[in-house]
């Protein structure tokens, strides 16, 4: 173990999701102007409505995929009785279907992007990176598993990458079972964290206030005048003049 | 009983002349931003005519606003919470840009920057949207007027409901104008279709208003409202609707659109409401009874009963007192002459139209028969199937009885009051014959031909004890205006804080279009600005005083 592991799987990690969590906070509190999907829907929808759902639901299966996999140790599985060839199975053809249909709908969403006109031109810098590193990580993901599962003879990453994920949430990081993980893992590793760290100041925050609280509330809202609310009071953030 | 109020607002549509003014001010007060170019809070569409955006009324397609499910349930007619959120990363029902229309403006640049040439330089169109040159093919008002008639005309979904055979034949062609803002329901859609709970009723006067820090842009919105009156801001990604002008109706003005009606043909008053009824009333099964059953949940504000109760819900005295004075209540019970729009969408709207007896009278005279003759209107009335099936299609989902009474009874004011004015003996069986008194009958023409600023605006104050918290009124003493706010600081004259300058234009404007003629004009005290100078009189101030000469 040498120095350049601490900071790949122990200092970057701690960094990632430290910026992840204050950078939430910080954007909420200053910006909640800002913290929307911007849907670009009004542009374009013949595209929107195949691309977004498939990368959507797509990511969501890789999203409870990965909990299960990192979060839940091998040994819960295996005492309620699922064996490593059946979880290994089912990790991988729900796995691959996910990611193919995740990847699907972003290359979709991204042609999207780049060839309709309006949604081009309200395409902002920010939103090039971001899907830069989503692209990045979702395909290093997928290459990782296809390579180590179907062509490889299959990869436990149970028994590396997951318990060290979860020992950084322990507090106790342990570098050493990162550095012995396939390249491959390894790359897809980094730039998730990196994705993490750029996340809060993205448009991906709408996914941490998915609106969840909608199916129990009732339906009508009835809210207050707030106190200082009334008269000629300074313009709001975003309604300043027309500038075009 | 729990008591609410709200701001409610009626048009008289016999009285618009289709001139666009109320949506151009109303424009250029709240939507003259990027993001919302395409937008228009307050539009103004010919009826016939396919609307804005093209075909909202058609909610086979759009799938706006309520419907029963088959337990005689209220549910939203585009899919309930689960399949709301199963379709929320694509909305199946989200109108495109290109159903309202692209918006466009002109390279003017060109007329300047053209080199010598043979031809004029021509400015040419640019999409707002890519900003590439574009062909302007469609806008808010393209059928304007009945332009493009014959092929436009037939795509309007009342129309197409009215009859399958109707074409629109010029000979019996019929039009007006239908103004339109968002209708700050009782039963609001758009606040049930949006999923953070963004957007909410004010509990105090019922406008419905879009928190900007909690929309999320889900866009959910834009499909509940079936009069496809929320907007989506395509720059800030998020939703913006009409506010009812909720800063300037806190100090007790009209909306924009109200104040610069050309044909000052709105009126805004307080309306009484049992909100534990609307549910109920907005699930009765039958289309046709939602105009009575919108009614029934609206309280007399006269009632003593209503009167202890609202008190009670902690409505204040001078609401309660401008509930009684409401020239809403009146419209729609006591004169009777109000509908709502729509009622079918089962949203409660709360903007009412007087429906246009224009259509009608336009068809005697262009027959050569006397538009003023009662006996000849109420025969017309009873014999014009398509205008009187037209306008029930739009005000009471298709039931022409409740149509055809108000248009008798427009009739009857016309009538009886052309004899009042030719010095005639005042006819009371002309007012019996549509149930009403005289007496009504000239009532109800005050209010509709001659009601002065104070009568078709009963608008109260937010309320006194939250005086403090307006903003820009520095102080209290600013308020105070006998005199000229500023003017009568302790310390002499200009003592004390400045009064800001909505203040100073506010009581100024209002004093100007509250009176009625010019003599008033002379009034104006205090100072006069360019803001505030409305071309009437010669206000002290304004024009270098001395020898007559320069002033006249
Ligand atoms: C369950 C939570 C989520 C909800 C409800 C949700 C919803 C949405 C909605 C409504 C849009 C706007 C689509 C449009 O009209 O243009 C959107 C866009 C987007 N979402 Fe999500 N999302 C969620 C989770 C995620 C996650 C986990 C990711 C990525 C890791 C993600 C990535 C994106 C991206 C990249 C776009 C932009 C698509 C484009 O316009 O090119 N979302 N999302
Ligand atoms: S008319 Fe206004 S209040 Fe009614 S549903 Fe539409 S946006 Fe909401
Ligand atoms: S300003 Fe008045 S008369 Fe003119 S279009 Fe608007 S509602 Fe009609």
């Amino acid at each position: 173990m040498n120095a350049l592991d601490v900071v790949l799987w122990v200092v970057a990690p701690y960094v990632a999701l430290t910026v992840f969590a204050l950078g939430h906070v910080w954007r909420y509190r200053y910006d909640k102007f800002g913290w929307t999907t911007r849907s670009s829907q009004m542009y374009e929808s013949r595209l929107l409505r195949i691309g977004s759902p498939l990368f959507h639901f797509g990511i969501l299966v890789v999203v409870l995929g990965h909990v299960g996999g990192l979060v839940i140790p091998k040994s819960w599985t295996e005492a309620v009785g699922v064996s490593e060839e059946l979880y290994h199975v089912v990790a991988v053809v729900l796995g691959t279907i996910a990611g193919v249909a995740t990847l699907g709908g972003l290359a979709i969403l991204i042609y999207r992007r780049r060839t309709v006109g309006p949604v081009f031109s309200a395409t902002t810098r920010n939103d090039k990176l971001m899907y830069a590193v989503l692209a990045l990580t979702i395909v290093l993901g997928l290459a990782a598993t296809v390579l180590a599962n179907i062509v490889g003879g299959g990869y436990d990453y149970r028994t590396t990458i997951s318990p060290w994920f979860r020992s950084i949430f322990y507090f106790q990081p342990d570098p050493s079972l990162m550095a012995g993980a396939p390249l491959l893992f390894q790359l897809h590793a980094l730039s998730a964290l990196l994705l993490f760290a750029i996340w809060p100041f993205t448009r991906l925050v709408h996914m941490l206030t998915a609106p969840v609280g909608y199916l129990t509330r009732p339906y009508i809202v009835y809210r207050s005048r707030e106190e200082h609310r009334t008269g000629a009071r300074a313009p709001q953030r975003g309604w300043e003049p027309s500038s075009r | 009983m729990k008591v609410m109020a709200q701001l409610a607002m009626v048009m008289n549509l016999d009285k618009c002349i289709g001139c666009h003014t109320c949506s151009v001010t109303c424009k250029q007060a709240w939507t003259n931003r990027s993001g919302t170019e395409y937008v228009w809070f307050n539009n103004v569409e010919t009826r016939p005519g396919q609307g804005y955006p093209r075909t909202y009324q058609d909610q086979e397609r759009w799938k706006g606003g309520w419907e029963l499910n088959s337990l005689g349930r209220l549910k939203l007619k585009a899919g309930g919470r689960v399949r709301k959120l199963f379709s929320i990363f694509a909305n199946p029902l989200m109108p495109s840009i290109q159903d309202y229309y692209e918006p466009w403006t002109y390279d003017y640049d060109r007329l300047f920057s053209a080199p010598m040439q043979e031809d004029t330089p021509v400015a040419r169109p640019r999409s707002l949207i890519t900003g590439e040159p574009t062909k302007i093919s469609w806008s808010a008002n393209w059928d304007d007027n009945l332009a493009g008639g014959p092929e436009l005309a037939p795509a309007d979904p009342v129309l197409r409901k009215v009859s399958d055979q109707v074409r629109l034949s010029f000979e019996q062609a019929f039009m007006f104008y239908l103004p339109r803002i968002c209708e700050h329901c009782l039963n609001p859609s758009c606040v049930a279709s949006c999923p953070s709970g963004a957007l909410y009723k004010r509990s105090e006067d019922g406008i419905v208003l879009v928190d900007q820090d909690r929309c999320r842009g889900w866009r959910m919105c834009v499909t509940g409202c079936p009069y496809k009156k929320v907007y989506f801001n395509h720059r800030t990604g998020k939703a913006e609707k009409c506010t009812f002008c909720f800063p300037r109706v806190e100090v007790g003005i009209p909306t924009v659109c109200s104040e610069t009606c050309v044909g000052r043909l709105r009126y805004i008053g307080i309306i009484l409401y049992d909100p534990d009824r609307v549910v109920e009333a907005a699930s009765v099964p039958d289309d046709k009874a939602l105009y009575e059953a919108q009614k029934s949940v609206m309280l007399d504000p006269e009632d003593p009963a209503v009167i202890a109760a609202a008190r009670a819900s902690g409505i204040p005295e001078d609401w309660l007192e401008a509930a009684r004075r409401s020239p809403i209540h009146k419209l729609i019970f006591e004169y009777g002459v109000a509908l709502p729009l729509h009622p079918e969408y089962r949203t409660m709207p709360m903007v009412w139209y007087i429906p246009p007896l224009s259509p009608v009278v336009d068809v005697l005279s262009g027959t050569g028969h006397d538009g003023e003759d009662a006996g000849n209107l109420f025969g017309a009335i009873d014999a014009l199937r398509i205008p009187i099936g037209y306008l029930a299609e739009l005000f009471t989902a298709g039931d022409p009885a409740p149509v055809r009474a108000v248009l008798r009874r427009l009739a009857a004011m016309r009538s009886y009051m052309r004899r009042v004015n030719l010095g005639q003996e005042r006819d009371e069986s002309i007012a019996a014959a549509v149930g009403m008194t005289g007496e009504q009958v000239e009532g109800m023409h005050r209010l509709l031909a001659l009601a002065p600023y104070g009568e078709r605006y009963v608008i109260p104050k937010a309320h006194a004890e939250q005086g403090a918290q307006l903003e820009e009124l520095a102080t209290g003493c600013s308020l105070d205006y006998e005199g000229g706010p500023g003017m009568n600081g302790p310390f002499g004259e200009a003592s004390g804080m400045p009064a800001p300058v909505a203040v100073e234009n506010f009581h100024a404007l209002r004093e100007r279009q509250s009176g009625d003629d010019l003599d008033q004009a002379h009034e104006l005290r205090g100072r006069v600005n360019l803001l505030n100078w409305d071309g009437k009189g010669t206000p002290d101030g304004l024009f270098p005083n001395g020898d007559g000469e320069k002033r006249s």
